[in-house]
């Protein structure tokens, strides 16, 4: 399967990321390659194969719901672009 | 020194011979004269090692050790420091000192190991050849213009040359036994819920795994002592009553049934680096072992399967970073949507975006069940593979990679035939178990590294048969000549 350059805009804007004009015809090549060697996985059937998620037959532990976390604003926000005030900024949202 | 293994400096440093600050300026001379050459190195911390030396020979004094006491090492700039910036390889993350330790840290800091510094990978770990690191290539110690295997490279080659007796490493398809078979050191992978996920920047989150690069299979078992371990904190980790690596290292072989898989002794096998594979079967005939051949139908499979596996994964751990709370942020953006898209297109380099796109576009309406869902019932059938080979045998040997280094920009043009160098590693991060990579011998004057895959939690019988072989081997104490 081959992924033209209208599909990678698509992608790109799904997955939030520029992509110019002259970069898609490389993305596009690069991408059909890839999905042609994952087709290979078309050569086996696996109708009644049940998926594997995870390599570990775990389930979710659980714990007591308690306060564990304790308030570290300053410090998380001080590796932060933009803040004011405790608040992280971004730009203007809503006109 | 730098020729020792670390059991033979903690050894030292148990008997007084030398003290945690003078190995520490020894390792720091080393890196400061090879690095370079080498860029195995993304940060180098001076001080802050010189003031942990000293703290482990203040520890040393009051009889306060563990056998780590004191060994200087390096972390993989995927593992969050808390005081020590990690980039991860990447220009998202140039400016980024997380907020607290990983646990791997925490526990190799609470051992009174010295860290002097932060390795170079490739972005994101998503590489074969340390190329794709926004701090540039490094290179193989063995031989110039040469790739040190990826992504955990830096590590691999600063290891190799002794600029440091142990770094960590990450494994999602072969990060750590690739560079390691490639610069001729001892990788261990353990199984996948071992070691603590907590603080270790994520890729593919139901892959990846961290685990010690050495010299020696003695080394990589101290130093898994520390590592292994129950973490709350990853939802993944596996209560498993704590051993001792190191108590079953020199346990005879007699009667071990090793099984090759006649997959990885296909075409795709380089016929010299078969030939050295072949040697060192034979080694572990000499030591008692069995040999049988096994099947693994499936092993063609795994590179498809993981490459939407990991994309898929990848792709969602990394919607993380959008220039909000933390890392890069693109200059004046007009909106959010351009806040988003500009801040990650400058931000990632080529390989991450080709692989948030794949994993996308595998994760996207309409597509989920021909890719997602497929590689998931593959992802089963190799699992099934290795169940069916482990009531067999005690452990499938094969090589780790099908070829020795390859040069510099060879196949950074070519992503398909990057992703190949994987061939014989990823199977093992699908099915979740433990294997290692160690020195086997050479090709041109390039390593060739032996793979060894157990079944779950047999990271003991791993480095049993592992530093065997190094008794009656020396190829683990080779160092490459121009860092002598």
């Amino acid at each position: 399967m081959s992924i033209d350059k209208k599909n990678i805009q698509h992608i790109a804007t799904l997955s939030r990321l520029l992509v110019s004009e002259s970069e898609c015809e490389s993305y596009s090549g690069d991408l059909s390659n890839i999905l042609g060697l994952v087709e290979q996985m078309n050569s086996v059937d696996t109708r009644d194969v049940e998926p594997m998620a995870h390599p570990l037959e775990i389930t979710a532990r659980l714990r007591e719901d308690e306060i564990t976390e304790i308030d570290q604003r300053q410090r998380f926000q001080a590796i932060a672009p933009e803040v004011e005030q405790g608040l992280y900024l971004v730009p203007r949202v809503i006109e | 020194m730098y020729r020792q293994t670390l059991s033979e400096l903690s050894d030292a440093l148990v008997q007084k011979r030398i003290s945690s600050v003078e190995l520490t300026q020894h390792f720091i001379d080393r890196i400061n004269i090879h690095n370079p050459v080498l860029n195995s190195f993304i940060t180098v911390t001076v001080d802050a090692a010189m003031e942990q030396a000293r703290a482990a020979d203040a520890k040393r004094a009051r009889d306060e050790t563990t056998p780590l006491t004191g060994i200087p090492m390096a972390h993989k700039d995927i593992f969050c420091t808390s005081d020590i910036r990690t980039s991860c390889g990447s220009k998202m993350l140039d400016n980024f000192i997380a907020p607290y330790d990983a646990t791997v840290v925490e526990q190799l800091n609470n051992a009174g190991m010295v860290i002097l510094g932060k390795t170079n990978m490739d972005e994101f770990a998503m590489g074969s050849s340390n190329e794709t690191s926004y701090y540039g290539v490094v290179t193989n110690p063995w031989k110039d213009n040469h790739v040190p295997g990826g992504s955990s490279g830096g590590s691999a080659a600063a290891v190799a040359a002794g600029l440091i007796p142990m770094a960590t490493g990450t494994d999602t398809g072969g990060s750590i036994r690739q560079p390691a078979a490639l610069c001729g050191i001892t990788g261990l992978k353990p199984t996948y819920g071992l070691v603590s996920r907590y603080g270790m920047i994520a890729f593919a989150s139901s892959l990846d795994q961290g685990g010690p690069m050495t010299r020696s299979a003695e080394d990589a078992a101290l130093v898994l002592n520390h590592m292994a371990g129950f973490d709350p904190r990853d939802s993944t980790s596996v209560e498993q009553p704590a051993i001792d690596y190191t108590d079953n290292l020199d346990n005879d072989l007699d009667g071990l049934k090793v099984g090759l898989p006649k997959q990885y002794f296909n075409e795709s096998l380089d016929s010299e680096v078969a030939v050295v594979i072949d040697n060192a079967i034979r080694e572990l005939e000499k030591l008692g072992a069995t040999i049988s051949d096994i099947e693994l139908p499936n092993a063609h499979l795994s590179i498809p399967a993981y490459y939407v596996i990991a994309p898929a994964e990848c792709s969602s751990n990394l919607s993380r970073y959008d220039g909000v709370r933390f890392g890069y942020r693109c200059d004046k953006p007009r909106d959010l949507l351009d806040l988003y898209c500009r801040t990650r297109a400058e931000g990632f380099g080529r390989e991450v975006k080709r692989r948030i796109m794949i994993g996308t576009y595998a994760l996207s309406a309409g597509y989920y069940d021909a890719y997602y869902l497929k590689a998931q019932q593959i992802r089963r059938l190799l699992q099934q593979d290795f169940k069916n080979a482990f009531t067999d045998v005690d452990v499938i040997v094969g090589p780790t990679t099908p070829d020795v280094a390859f040069s510099i920009g060879e196949r950074t043009e070519d992503p398909v035939s990057m992703y190949l160098s994987d061939i014989f590693t990823v199977s093992v991060n699908l099915a979740g178990l433990p294997a290692m990579s160690i020195p086997a011998g050479f090709k041109n004057g390039l390593p060739v590294g032996l793979q060894l895959i157990g079944n779950y939690f047999q990271e003991s019988r791993l480095l049993n048969i592992a530093h065997r072989f190094q008794t009656i081997t020396d190829w683990h104490r080779r160092i490459p000549e121009a860092f002598q």
